[in-house]
């Protein structure tokens, strides 16, 4: 069957069915993985280079948001060179700042244009929104999908959503986020992953990091499970980021070896696969600190943004 | 080689803006603080001796070919020995303790191997070969687990055989095999002594280290001396146990071919007897599989302990529907199975337990290549030293096939497709053992009927590989009689006189 | 008027819910005390204990797969029929015949009632650590054979198969050598109970000839040998060890086979085996 042709409903109802306790075991079996010396430091520079440093706090202001881009540039100021992050994530109003702040550097400026968290106003606004950032320089904007439409059967609605804010992309990357732990069921997942890249989403995202269960290993294993075979069936290389609760160096890595063992080398790699994440870009400064000198680091030993 | 047989070549890496490849380097467990000794000797009532003949034989640890330990060899005067002390006990302490205190010393056991579980998974690692991950993750946690489980039951027979009265037998003679040295030890020993007996084990001769850990561990416990005895030996000091006169009860764990020799062996006599034999169990996948968890099930079925395992998923069913996918998924995922020094923590499939093994299964396999099927295993980079074999898998395979039909005991998996349900349980239950089964499906009503139609005494469903001390576990058909585990395994070492 | 020429009736086996012959064409003669003839039986051969054992293995998923409380139904109907026969079986019996049947009619309400129940005591849940739902459940082994001893030809008969085709197996009884003619009749019995044929199968015979076939027969799963000498035990665990099949040497019970202990969960517990079954258990 021709991939392009198939309907949402269609696309929903054939995406492959994940035994949970099976999707658990997997990634869990892969936390074994022993990653140690030589390989610890290249992938913990690795992670900080695929880092989407987040701030999305109502609280956020202009001086916050310029620190952070400081923080983007040069995550380990005055440490030894170390890459900067990836890009860096902040609601619509705070694009310009960001834009500014990182102009002159390779760091894309993400925005959570749609109505972030919920979605819950209308495509028209939802779409302004959209325009409105890309306009302003954002070069990536994650969205939210109608997780409420999704739950009730509406696939149709959710799809064609996802290829209206694409369309309004424009030149910009859409990543979706699934928000995971509200489809609950990892059946869901990857019905949602299928959609979403079905829809015209370059990356898929777990989470918004607004509700209380943000990614795990196994939702993350999911969805690249269901960027391998969508590679399999159409080429297209689709991006993945998992988001929200990922703060320790240790669980960077062991994102890393699930995506290079389950979609191999050429997705370890910024363009395709990123961390959502703001207090992790420390905790990985200070694994580098101590496989640099072999003493264990503090925090206090790097600025906070 | 044959025409017939694909061998990969290793696959080129895909282009990737950085160069760096992320390879994982060596992470070997350190084995600095494992108190192995050079010689072992006897446990016998209570204390070590070395054998009476004061023969030895070498344990090798099958991923390097060293030399582990020299350790005694049980002989028909060692066993004369260590059955009248476990004897000697059942009369004068272990059949005279209340279950609330036998269950003491259970309890005791258990603690103590959590405590040297690192120690004793190092062990077992060295002396049999399979990956550190497994004997650290799976092997030590369940040995535990089987004796707190056990313990447990010993103050509790009468709720276990309500209705009923039921008493120990006396001496147990418990022979076992090398693909889970001291698991099996444990599913032995452990209800054993809760119900009341007394055993004498002989580890097998390849892997005879833990079980005498095992036996510092009772010593430790200051378990009565003569209750657990320990004869390391070959198949000769196991042939001399099993026969001898004083003992009332014989439990073995291995091949099927062996077992029958045992159930001659004690033929007229009035000894109990339970076997756990061979299998040639069947991974069945159904057309709405959920596919990615299957094949990680496919893999653990066959390649988990190198697939020295009795209940391994050793011949997959694959619905016709799906049949070419599946290939290729697990073509892709064998791939990746990381094969190599079995105390690397990032080693999937471990070493070959030995020499004459790995030669079985190579002459398996090339009956396979003879007979027309289609071979796919992975190149992988294989140590000079020690006895490896990569993780392999026939496809074309049909029911009349060698490889279809013998225990391999080793990483190699036989793919045969069916058309129907019926079709899939008639395959699976063609075979004269019947361990285990696996059913991979969504579908709640297909598992339970599959389940109750399956010829086997251990159905996985969406899962394979699983134990659990709770779960009883035991063969039909020429896979043995008896249960071990769970309420099931108590039976076994009971008289129920009314 | 001098009395009718009697009848001299030839006892049949019972196969497959049929009276075949045997194929041997043999039979012995049974007399009375006074050493008149009183009948003819078939003295089975190894073809017919393999033709018996084809059709008990043909019946077997059939009978399996029949409702707990349906089998319950068919071994009352057994006791029902039985009841019906009791003086034409107590004259076959002798001395103490009536008590025989009562007993035997007995048993198999015992056992009539026991077919949706045991069940509920030899399966367990097993709390497994993990998220897995784990149950183990009794299931049949298959086809039995069952050498019932020469005493109490019907009771004794009774005993042994009553809780194996309770439990779901399908059963060949070799009957008493010495006293076929109860288990012979009730063979007739059985024809008209609603047992399906091929479910229970009675042959007559010789022990020493039948038991080496029955013991090495690759596709007989359970072999009952009551009242064994040393040297029949052996032979039954050697022969049998050719395919690993369940042999229980069965010794009388001390109280007779009246007794209590020669009935119950245990005696249906020998036809089983235990399977345990794990689902993953998630959302």
């Amino acid at each position: 069957m021709n991939l392009a042709t198939k309907g949402a409903r269609e696309i929903v109802a054939s995406a492959p069915h994940v035994d949970t306790v099976g999707a658990v075991e997997r990634a869990t079996a892969l936390t074994k993985r022993s990653i140690k010396k030589e390989s610890k430091r290249w992938a913990l520079e690795l992670a900080l280079s695929m880092v989407d440093l987040t701030t999305l706090e109502g609280m956020d202001t202009p001086g916050k948001v310029r620190s952070l881009c400081a923080k983007a540039r040069r995550p380990w100021e005055g440490g030894p060179a170390v890459p900067a992050v990836a890009a860096v994530c902040v609601y619509p109003s705070m694009v310009p700042v960001a834009v500014e702040a990182l102009r002159g550097s390779s760091i894309k400026v993400a925005s959570v244009a749609t109505a972030f968290p919920s979605g819950k106003s209308p495509l028209a606004l939802r779409l302004d929104e959209v325009r409105w950032c890309v306009e302003h320089g954002a070069h990536e904007i994650d969205m939210v999908i109608d997780r409420g439409a999704f739950l009730a059967g509406e696939y149709a609605l959710v799809f064609d959503e996802i290829a209206a804010i694409k369309e309004a992309c424009g030149p910009a990357h859409l990543k979706v986020i699934l928000e995971t732990g509200e489809l609950q069921t990892y059946d869901r997942v990857r019905q949602a992953s299928e959609l979403a890249m079905h829809a015209g989403g370059d990356f898929i995202k777990t989470s918004t990091g607004k509700v209380p269960s943000a990614a795990t290993l196994p939702v993350t294993l999911v969805m690249l499970e269901a960027i391998r075979d969508f590679h399999d069936a159409t080429g297209k290389l689709i991006g993945m980021k998992p988001a929200g609760g990922i703060r320790s160096a240790k669980q960077a890595i062991q994102y890393l070896v699930l995506v290079n063992e389950t979609l191999g080398e050429r997705w370890l790699d910024p363009d395709l696969f990123r961390l959502g994440a703001s207090s992790l870009v420390n905790d990985i400064l200070r694994q580098l600190a101590k496989e640099r000198s072999g003493r264990y680091a503090s925090l206090d030993d790097f600025p906070i943004d | 080689m044959a025409t017939r047989t694909k061998r990969e070549k290793p696959a080129a890496a895909p282009e990737s803006p950085r160069a760096q490849r992320f390879v994982y380097a060596p992470a070997p467990e350190s084995a600095d603080h494992v108190r192995r000794l050079e010689r072992y000797d006897l446990f016998v009532d209570g204390k070590f001796r070395p054998a009476s003949s004061g023969k030895r034989f070498a344990t090798v640890n099958p991923a390097t070919e060293e030399t582990l330990a020299e350790v005694a060899e049980a002989g028909a005067k060692d066993v004369e020995l260590a059955v009248q002390s476990a004897r000697k006990a059942y009369e004068k302490t272990w059949s005279k303790l209340s279950g609330a205190e036998r269950g003491r010393y259970l309890f005791r056991i258990a603690r103590l191997i959590q405590e040297q579980s690192r120690e004793l998974a190092i062990l077992e690692t060295q002396d049999g070969g399979k990956p550190i991950v497994e004997s650290r993750d799976v092997d030590l946690p369940l040995v535990a687990a089987h004796f707190f489980y056990y313990a447990g039951w010993a103050d509790k027979l009468e709720h276990a055989f309500p209705g009923r009265r039921v008493r120990s037998l006396g001496v147990a003679a418990q022979v076992i095999p090398w693909n889970f040295p001291l698991l099996m030890a444990a599913w032995k020993i452990a209800p054993a002594l809760a119900a009341g007996n007394t055993v004498v084990l002989k580890p097998a001769e390849t892997t005879p280290l833990t079980a005498l850990h095992l036996a510092r561990i009772c010593q430790e416990a200051e378990l009565p001396p003569g209750v657990v005895n320990v004869l390391p030996g070959a198949g000769e000091t196991g042939a001399a146990l099993v026969a001898h006169k004083d003992v009332n009860k014989v439990a073995f764990t291995g091949s099927t071919e062996v077992g029958k020799q045992i159930q001659r062996a004690i033929a007229g006599s009035s000894k109990r007897l339970t076997l756990e034999l061979g299998g040639k169990a069947a991974n069945i996948l159904l057309e709405d599989a959920p596919l990615d968890q299957a094949i990680e099930g496919i893999v653990n079925g066959i390649y988990f302990n190198q697939g020295h395992v009795c209940c391994a998923g050793s011949r997959l069913l694959v619905h016709e529907s799906i049949l070419e996918e599946v290939q290729r998924r697990l073509e892709r995922r064998v791939k990746t199975l990381r094969v190599g020094d079995p105390l690397d923590k990032n080693t999937d499939i471990g070493a070959i337990n030995s020499k004459p093994q790995l030669e079985k299964i190579r002459a398996l396999v090339q009956s396979g290549v003879d007979e027309g099927a289609v071979l796919h295993q992975p190149a992988c980079e294989l140590p000079r030293a020690g006895y490896w074999h990569p993780p392999a898998f026939f496809s074309g395979v049909t029911t009349s096939h060698r490889i279809a039909q013998e225990e391999i005991f080793g990483p190699v998996l036989a793919i045969l497709s069916f058309r129907t349900e019926a079709e899939a349980i008639a395959k699976a239950n063609n075979t004269t053992y019947g361990l285990s089964a696996g059913i991979w499906t969504r579908k709640g009503s297909k598992v339970f009927e599959m389940a109750s139609k399956l010829r086997a005494g251990v159905v996985w469903a969406n899962t394979y590989n699983r134990f659990d001390p709770a779960s009883p576990f035991g063969g039909m058909k020429e896979s043995g009689f008896g249960r071990e585990g769970g309420l099931h395994g108590l039976a076994p070492y009971v008289e129920v006189l009314s | 008027m001098s009395a009718p020429l009697r009848v001299w009736k030839t006892w049949k086996l019972f196969v497959n819910g049929q009276f075949p012959r045997s194929e041997s064409g043999r039979y012995d003669v049974v007399k009375d005390a006074s050493g008149a003839t009183v009948a003819n039986v078939c003295r089975a051969s190894r073809k017919d204990l393999r033709d018996a054992v084809e059709a008990a293995r043909a019946a077997f998923p059939g009978w399996a797969a029949r409702s707990a409380m349906n089998r319950g139904q068919i071994l009352y109907r057994i006791a029902e029929m039985l009841d019906g026969r009791r003086a034409e079986l107590a004259a076959l019996l002798g001395k103490g015949g009536e008590r025989e049947v009562d007993a035997a009619v007995e048993r198999w309400i015992h056992y009539a009632g026991w077919t949706d129940k045991y069940q509920a005591l030899l399966g367990t849940v097993n709390p497994v650590a993990g998220p897995w739902f784990n149950f183990s459940m009794a299931e049949p082994s298959g086809v039995a054979v069952a050498f019932a001893p020469e005493d109490s030809p019907l009771l004794a008969l009774t005993s042994l198969v009553a809780p194996l085709i309770a439990g779901a197996n399908t059963c060949i009884a070799i009957l008493s050598e010495s006293a076929p003619l109860p288990g012979l009749l009730f063979g007739e019995v059985l024809a008209t109970s609603d047992v399906p044929a091929g479910v229970l199968n009675l042959l007559s015979g010789r022990r020493a000839e039948i038991l080496p076939h029955a013991a090495g027969h690759r596709d007989v799963n359970t072999l009952l040998v009551a009242s064994p000498t040393a040297a029949e035990a052996k032979l039954a665990q050697e022969e049998g060890a050719g395919n690993v099949k369940r042999v229980h040497c069965i010794a009388a019970p001390s109280g007779g086979w009246s007794a209590p202990e020669a009935q119950g969960l245990a005696w249906i517990e020998r036809g089983q085996e235990i399977k345990t079954v794990w689902h993953t258990m998630q959302l």
